[in-house]
């Protein structure tokens, strides 16, 4: 069976001006996402998160390039697509959210009318049926008296609540993918949490798969069914989350979870990751966490280290699990 | 408070910063920080313009060769029946004034909204679209800003010769690069904000995204400006028809009076040129105030100040 999303060696680069710099933003990145299933992605600033992210939807700004690899949603390769099938694809099928979606509205429309304007675009709905469809979503995101709240302007509506009409807009066209981009950063812990209970609940209702990008551990334990660690551009390590919390096999995974302030042991000092992550541009030789590894070896040094499974759908990139 | 904005303005020390609002307000006779007398000014020429076929006493092209150069009824030698007096021509001057602010109005609006819709357009598809679309717009601008507006004005009206529809296509030819300059500013700015990459994610296309996302952004900018190009369009106008190339004699324009009335000067018949000149002052400082005040009211980072 096909998986819902599938990448396959995705690579994409950011070449300067005259092409005398180029950065490997994502490099060699596969991994198989399943139809109602949710992957979180974790990783430093600078990891190339986002990236990944306007990779699979195809927008990229235009100094980066997909160079080489294939997008597989439904079968279908997203990279030999046209714009114009893209973007028929896009809010439909794929939907996303930013990574501030308290600036997501225009403030010179309703609310209704933006939950309403991927319907019209994408399904041709005329205004009446746009408008009552915004009204049931509104209920769906559970935003009280959506009645009076079509009618109103983003600047009258607290922040928790344009998040959910972001999430509205979103699941409108009843994607079968939804990619959210560190949706909660912007919002204090109660709201964060409240917001994601409810796209858990619309996942479940709607049986969309969700990527999850993020720097919050906690949120990945929360949300995820499995978890992705990016470093420098590459997929470090993936797999169940359970697994990857119980036994990482990545140094790096290892390091990052000991990085998580625990309530339970308050007497532990927290651990930090020694050193800075890696100038894209110029990456160290062989692995590219080797100057920050606890554990190097002479061989991490030279060779770049294979994907390398560790156990059923656990892999990682590091000498030391190839063992 | 004073310390830290110090540095920013060194020349606006605080009594000077203060009597410069004290004039500003008494020049725009604010109530309320709402400049009236500019507003009921443009109302008033607004209202004289829309009726002036009611108001004026007489005609305003024929006049009476008999009543030459009549003066202005309070001087000896006037008549009741010319309240301004008459031209060289025997015409109503004041029948005249009221049919020129139509002149003025029409072609000043028409002018604005023309420059305005072309300048708009081609700014948000300079701004959104970037890249060579950007390139040719911009340089086409650049090139069109380095041309002294009114002699250019000039060289179109002599190609396409003088007519009121003319004169608002060349006005709209000259000055569209303003707004396109202006809204495209806007424009770059408006690109990046989420609410823009949002319509993209839910896959709008751009004619979508700038229709309805980005034109109505811009809208209060180009209706500051539209305001603030209006006294200037109105005065450009006025010149064109001065030096013969603008409205055609012997439709009653306030820049071709002064042009007929400047002979007369020496011979002390200055009602001929003081009143259309003093009509063209009015209309274009009441136009910049109103405009100044819409810029001001409309800009949150000026209102604060």
């Amino acid at each position: 069976m096909t998986a819902l999303l599938e990448l396959d060696h995705l690579t994409t680069r950011y070449v300067s001006a005259r092409g005398a710099r180029v950065v490997e933003a994502v490099s060699d990145i596969s991994f198989r996402l399943e139809a109602g299933e949710t992957l979180g992605i974790v990783g430093e600033s600078g990891s190339g998160k986002t990236t990944l992210a306007l990779s699979i939807m195809r927008l990229l700004p235009p100094a980066a390039r997909i160079a080489s690899g294939a997008v597989r949603f439904e079968g279908e390769d997203l990279v030999t697509k046209s714009d114009r099938e893209m973007r028929r694809l896009r809010g439909k099928r794929i939907a996303m959210i930013l990574q501030d979606p308290m600036a997501s509205l225009n403030p010179l429309f309703t609310v209704g009318d933006q939950v309403a304007e991927s319907l019209r675009v994408h399904e041709g709905a005329s205004r009446r049926t746009a408008w009552s469809r915004a009204r049931e979503l509104l209920t769906a995101v559970k935003i009280p008296a959506p009645e009076a709240r079509v009618r109103e302007y983003p600047h009258q509506l607290s922040g928790g609540m344009r998040q959910r009409i972001v999430g509205a807009i979103a699941i409108s066209c009843e994607p079968r993918l939804l990619i959210a981009d560190e949706p909660t950063t912007s919002l204090d812990v109660t709201i964060q949490a409240q917001y994601l209970n409810l796209l858990r609940e619309l996942q479940r209702e709607h049986g969309l798969a969700l990527i999850f990008i993020t720097h919050n551990l906690g949120i990945v334990a929360r949300m995820c069914d499995r978890v992705a660690v990016m470093y420098a551009g590459r997929l470090v390590e993936i797999g169940p989350v359970r697994r990857i919390f119980d036994s990482p096999a990545h140094p790096y995974t290892r390091a990052l979870l000991e990085s998580i302030p625990r309530l339970a042991d308050s007497r532990a000092r927290l651990t930090a990751i020694d050193g800075q992550p890696p100038d894209l541009a110029a990456l160290p030789t062989g692995c590219a966490f080797h100057p920050r590894c606890p554990k190097v070896e002479d061989r991490c040094r030279r060779e770049v280290p294979t994907d390398v499974t560790v156990a059923e759908d656990h892999r990682a990139r590091c000498w030391l699990a190839a063992r | 408070m004073s310390t830290a904005s110090a540095p920013l303005s060194p020349s606006a020390s605080p009594s000077r910063a203060a009597s410069l609002t004290l004039a500003w307000r008494f020049a725009a006779f604010h109530v309320g920080g709402f400049p009236v007398l500019p507003t009921l000014i443009l109302l008033v020429l607004a209202f004289t313009a829309v009726f002036a076929n009611v108001i004026a006493p007489s005609d305003p092209e024929i006049g009476t060769l008999g009543e030459r150069f009549r003066p202005p009824a309070w001087q000896t030698g006037g008549s009741e029946k010319y309240l301004l007096g008459t031209d060289h021509l025997g015409r109503d001057v004041l029948s005249r004034l009221i049919f020129g602010a139509r002149v003025s109005m029409v072609v000043g609006l028409t002018a604005v909204l023309f420059a305005g819709a072309v300048g708009t357009a081609l700014g948000i598809l300079s701004g959104f679209l970037g890249g060579w679309v950007d390139q040719v717009i911009m340089r086409v601008t650049d090139t069109w800003l380095a041309l002294p507006a009114l002699t250019f004005a000039i060289f179109l009206a002599a190609v396409v010769g003088p007519s009121e529809m003319n004169i608002v296509i060349i006005l709209g030819a000259v000055y569209w690069t303003r707004y396109a300059r202006v809204i495209r500013g806007e424009v770059l700015s408006l690109r990046e904000r989420d609410f823009v990459r949002l319509a993209i994610v839910a896959g709008c296309s751009k004619w979508t995204i700038m229709r309805r996302h980005i034109l109505p952004n811009v809208l209060n900018s180009a209706i500051v400006l539209g305001t603030l190009m209006l006294g200037v369009v109105i005065v450009t106008e006025a010149a064109l028809s001065f030096l013969g190339v603008g409205v055609p004699p012997p439709k009653p324009a306030w820049g071709l009076m002064l042009a007929d009335g400047k002979k007369g000067l020496m011979a002390g018949y200055w009602w001929l040129t003081v009143l259309p000149g003093s009509c063209i002052m009015l209309m274009v400082l009441s136009a910049n105030l109103l405009g100044d005040w819409l810029r001001v009211k409309l800009d949150p980072q000026l209102r604060q100040l």
